[in-house]
């Protein structure tokens, strides 16, 4: 439905300088499908999704929506936003402070190419303030609705012309976290109702992995790596993104030499010797970075069997309600866990760490 | 989804659908560069040629700058032009900023109360102003006066308006609200933290007053000095009316007198003109430098402070007279002798004898006065005019500006606020001579007037709806696009209505400020397009005091209402001040 190839996008900066936020950014959304730019706030996703509605002109590349081009810097070809007939929800959601709920959201209706009847536009306005549970505020106005309203409200506006492509960024940034938690299950619903094609912007990863079919993971103007939530979240293909998506502990490490089946490998480092995977092929004396995710760090009073097993004091601990955080010292390092708050363990006591060879994946640098 | 697939975008692009859009940028942007630019070309070309006549055309020549240069008059004038400028703004500074203190930092009771007043004198034409204080100061019937030598018992002259002295206490009084409001600006923007934090480190009172409060408060004062010093340069009605009877000129007055003399001297008036023209050039020029370093001192400072006052234990009753004083001097004292004088037959000082020969007849007089109908339309429909021009127009070029990355749109900016220098009389001259010698027909049209209006507030009616327009977020007008409206639609569907407040006040302030407006109407009015304020000059020089009194009366009623009304809608729009 959307592609985008090499795509290049400048800015001016104050001394003139360029600044570039989106360097060959590339990437495919099939139709329906909910495809999330992830990743620190400056990295050039606003940036990439503007270059997509046409909000900003890239310097390079090329973007088709539904096989159309829109943009193509070797053609010189530019169709102007108001001709892309996209749908966008904008981070300050953009809710025109001087109309009605009906008259934002009848908005696009009125003023786009294609002519409306006007029962045809009270029937498609009423119809998707339904769809976002606003229809009984429709006279309201605008400036009187909550956040979560006004969220919705952008919302049924981008969607009232049934857009080819619906571009939200960081759609529920601005709401407070119970509110938030509730809209995600919202939009996911909706979304996957209207199986309307989506391009979201977010910099927050468990919103990225609750809603997306697929996630780029960007970084300074780059995308580091393009997969299925779950795939980014297991299998990171480098540091960063392993240090974004999720917390993790980091450990230096050296490779000694494979180890029985594909993809596992022996490497030494500072807590001994220890089994770990890898996604690419690695070479004894290779540096490499582990990466283990809290949750895969395993504690027990009594040794557990099997491999990859330390013994550990309990250095500090926190508990969260669902679950208790430890930091646990092995030696001079410390590594954060996470375990069910039934783990008793008082501060200073000893305790055995296991990390599952699987979940203890080895990164390049 | 099908609409979309409607639009061709190979269509979009390679051939554009027509939009207005550039046609309406287009024509705001030559209007704003012929507006800026055009007069003051053709004021520096004049002023190096000789007069252009039926016998003889017009040559290249130094002798207007020699003329105005070699006599030692002009070195009298431009004395005078100084010290009455300097004097003016230092008086006006002086009790501005006392006021502003009062106000903003101690507790003199029913300051509330006076902040709101603070407006009113503001809304009494300069004409009017300077009339009144004649009524009051002037030597043989200035009340004033007559009041001290009774009670004394002695015909001595206490105070004279007509000398230098005069017109500086006259013109400095009357913008000394001007310094009031920006002074309070100045003290609110200060952050009272910045002060105390300098005591808690040790310093001591006169310690913090110099290394702290002094270099925080120095642009701001400094701007403020200079803003005042080119408003006094460029003021016309207190010389003309106070200095010239005695022979007291200045820049303007002189301007006005070379075009009146027969033969007129426009080259001569222009010589003047372009050298008053350097003056506030430079004036302006410092003040704009001093405020964008200035915001670096903005940046320090933090907001919702409350800002400390000092109790001032008795001595707020002092500062309380003090309040009350002022208005006096400004708001009643001028605005009784008026209406005193518009209720005489022939103009009388108060006495009882006075007192009992009250009449309206004035009033009558007055509105049966020939002009004064068609004066009154004239002023209405030139104030109206030009507002909504003037508000249209800006809010296209500071879309420009501030909503675009156009390469060269702060010189647009630029362009649009050079009228800024322009004194009004300077302003009048210069559209004068261009449009004497380009035989575009609208000389002594009411045309040639709203051209004049429209150049001389178009400054005005950017700075209002740029402020307005910075606080529309981006996205508001981005998220018109993505909806698939058309520039012109969003332009006015989104950013007209957002634009609402800023539109609103400024459209107010030109309409009120064009009604008062005499220095550039003076030399571009013409039987039939006389305005309101040139009806008031003309009784003056006739010497009908009473009818100019009743008819000053009913102006300044008329701007009262008007301002309220102002405000209530500005309530109603949600703007603070106006
Ligand atoms: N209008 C602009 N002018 C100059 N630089 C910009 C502009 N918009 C964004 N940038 C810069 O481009 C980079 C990417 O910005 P953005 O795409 O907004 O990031 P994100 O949405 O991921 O937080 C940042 O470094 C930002 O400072
Ligand atoms: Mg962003």
């Amino acid at each position: 439905m959307l592609t985008v190839k090499g795509l290049c996008t400048e800015y001016v900066g104050e001394r003139g300088q360029p600044i570039r936020a989106a360097q060959e950014v590339a990437f495919g959304v099939p139709p329906g499908k909910l495809f999330t730019l992830l990743g620190p706030s400056g990295c050039g996703k606003t940036t990439t999704l503007r270059s997509i509605a046409g909000l900003e002109r890239p310097q390079l590349g090329e973007i088709a929506i539904g096989g159309e081009l829109v943009f193509s810097s070797q053609k010189n070809l530019f169709v102007p936003p108001n001709a892309r007939g996209l749908g966008m929800v904008f981070q300050s959601y953009a809710i025109w402070p001087h109309m009605t709920v009906y008259e934002n959201a009848a908005f696009p209706l009125r003023v786009g190419r294609r002519k409306f009847s006007r029962r045809e536009i009270d029937e498609r306005v009423m119809r998707v303030l339904a769809t976002v549970d606003l229809a009984e505020m429709a006279q309201r106005e605008a400036t009187k609705l909550s956040g979560g309203q006004q969220q919705r409200l952008a919302l049924a506006r981008a969607l009232v012309m049934e857009p080819r492509l619906l571009l939200l960024d960081e759609p529920l940034s601005n709401l407070d976290a119970k509110l938030r938690e509730r809209m995600r299950f919202e939009l996911k619903r909706l979304q996957r109702e209207l199986g309307i094609t989506t391009v979201y912007v977010t910099h927050d990863q468990s919103e990225a992995l609750a809603l997306s079919h697929a996630i780029a993971v960007m970084n300074r103007g780059r995308i580091e790596q393009i997969g299925a939530p779950r795939e980014v979240y297991e299998r990171p293909q480098n540091q960063f993104v392993a240090d974004f998506v999720g917390t993790t502990n980091f450990l230096d490490a050296t490779v000694s030499g494979a180890d029985g089946a594909a993809g596992f490998y022996r490497v030494r480092c500072e807590l001994g010797e220890l089994k770990a995977q890898a996604h690419e092929a690695l070479r004894p004396a290779d540096k490499v970075v582990l990466s283990v995710r809290p949750e895969d760090i395993y504690l027990s009073e009594l040794r557990p069997d099997g491999e990859n097993v330390w013994q550990g004091t309990v250095d500090q601990k926190v508990f969260l309600g669902e679950s208790a955080d430890f930091q646990v010292a092995i030696g001079e390092r410390r590594l954060q866990s996470r375990v069910h708050p039934s783990l008793r363990t008082r501060v200073g006591e000893p305790i055995y760490v296991r990390i599952d060879p699987e979940k203890c994946v080895a990164l390049k640098p | 989804m099908q609409a979309a697939g409607e639009a061709a975008p190979v269509f979009a692009t390679a051939a554009p659908r027509f939009d207005a859009k550039w046609l309406i940028i287009a024509a705001c942007v030559v209007l704003t560069l012929y507006l800026g630019m055009v007069p003051l070309a053709f004021l520096l070309w004049q002023s190096f040629f000789t007069p252009q006549s039926a016998a003889k055309a017009a040559v290249f020549t130094f002798g207007n700058y020699r003329e105005a240069y070699g006599s030692a008059d002009t070195w009298l004038l431009f004395g005078n032009s100084l010290r009455f400028a300097t004097g003016a703004a230092a008086l006006s500074f002086a009790i501005g900023t006392l006021l502003a203190w009062m106000n903003e930092r101690t507790n003199t009771p029913f300051k509330g109360l006076f902040f709101a007043l603070s407006v009113i004198p503001l809304i009494i034409p300069g004409i009017l102003f300077t009339v009144a204080w004649i009524l009051l100061g002037s030597p043989k019937i200035g009340i004033i006066n007559l009041a001290l030598q009774r009670l004394f018992d002695t015909d001595a002259v206490f105070i004279n308006v007509y000398s230098l002295g005069g017109m500086v206490w006259v013109d400095g009084l009357h913008y000394s609200p001007v310094a009031f409001l920006l002074m309070t600006a100045a003290f609110r923007a200060m952050d009272p933290a910045l002060e105390e934090s300098a005591i808690m480190s040790g310093a001591s009172v006169l310690q913090v007053v110099r290394r702290v409060t002094l270099p925080l408060a120095w642009p701001a004062v400094f701007a403020t000095l200079l803003i005042l010093f080119v408003r006094a340069i460029e003021s016309f009605e207190v010389p003309a009316l106070l200095g010239l009877p005695v022979g007291l000129q200045v820049f303007t007055s002189a301007i006005y007198q070379a075009v009146h003399r027969y033969p007129s001297q426009i080259g001569l008036a222009a010589a003047y003109a372009v050298t008053l023209l350097a003056m506030t050039s430079v004036g302006v020029y410092l003040q704009s430098r001093l405020s964008s370093s200035g915001s670096k001192y903005a940046t320090m400072t933090g907001k919702g402070f409350r800002p400390r006052t000092i109790d001032l234990g008795p001595w707020r009753y002092l500062t309380m007279a003090v309040f009350l004083a002022y208005f006096l001097f400004i708001v009643v004292l001028p605005f009784m002798v008026l209406l005193w004088s518009s209720l005489q037959k022939f103009y009388a000082v108060p006495s009882m004898e006075a007192l009992s020969r009250l009449t309206l007849d004035p009033y009558r007089t007055i509105i049966a006065y020939p002009n004064l109908l068609r004066a009154v339309w004239n002023s209405l429909l030139l104030a109206v005019a030009s507002a909504t021009i003037i508000m249209l127009v800006t809010a296209v070029i500071c879309w420009i500006v501030v909503k675009t990355r156009l390469p060269g749109r702060w010189l647009l900016d630029n362009f649009a606020s050079l009228p800024m220098v322009f004194p009004g009389i300077v302003l009048g001259l210069a559209i004068m001579i261009l449009y004497l010698t380009i035989p575009a027909g609208i000389y002594g049209t009411i045309w040639i007037m709203l051209i004049a209006y429209v150049t001389r507030f178009m400054p005005y009616g950017l700075r209002y709806n740029t402020t307005s327009m910075l606080q529309i977020h981006k996205e508001l007008e981005e998220s018109a696009a993505m909806s698939g409206a058309s520039w012109t639609t969003t332009f006015w569907r989104i950013i007209l209505p957002l634009l609402k407040p800023g539109l609103v006040a400024g459209w107010i302030y030109i309409v009120i400020v064009s009604i008062r407006e005499l220095s550039s109407s003076i030399l571009l009015y013409s039987p039939g397009t006389e305005v309101v304020s040139i009806v008031i000059w003309e009784l003056w020089e006739n010497g009908q005091y009473v009818e100019l009194s009743a008819l000053g009366v009913m102006l300044i009623l008329a701007l009262f209402v008007l301002v309220l009304a102002a405000q209530w809608l500005g309530r109603q729009f949600g703007i603070r001040e106006l």
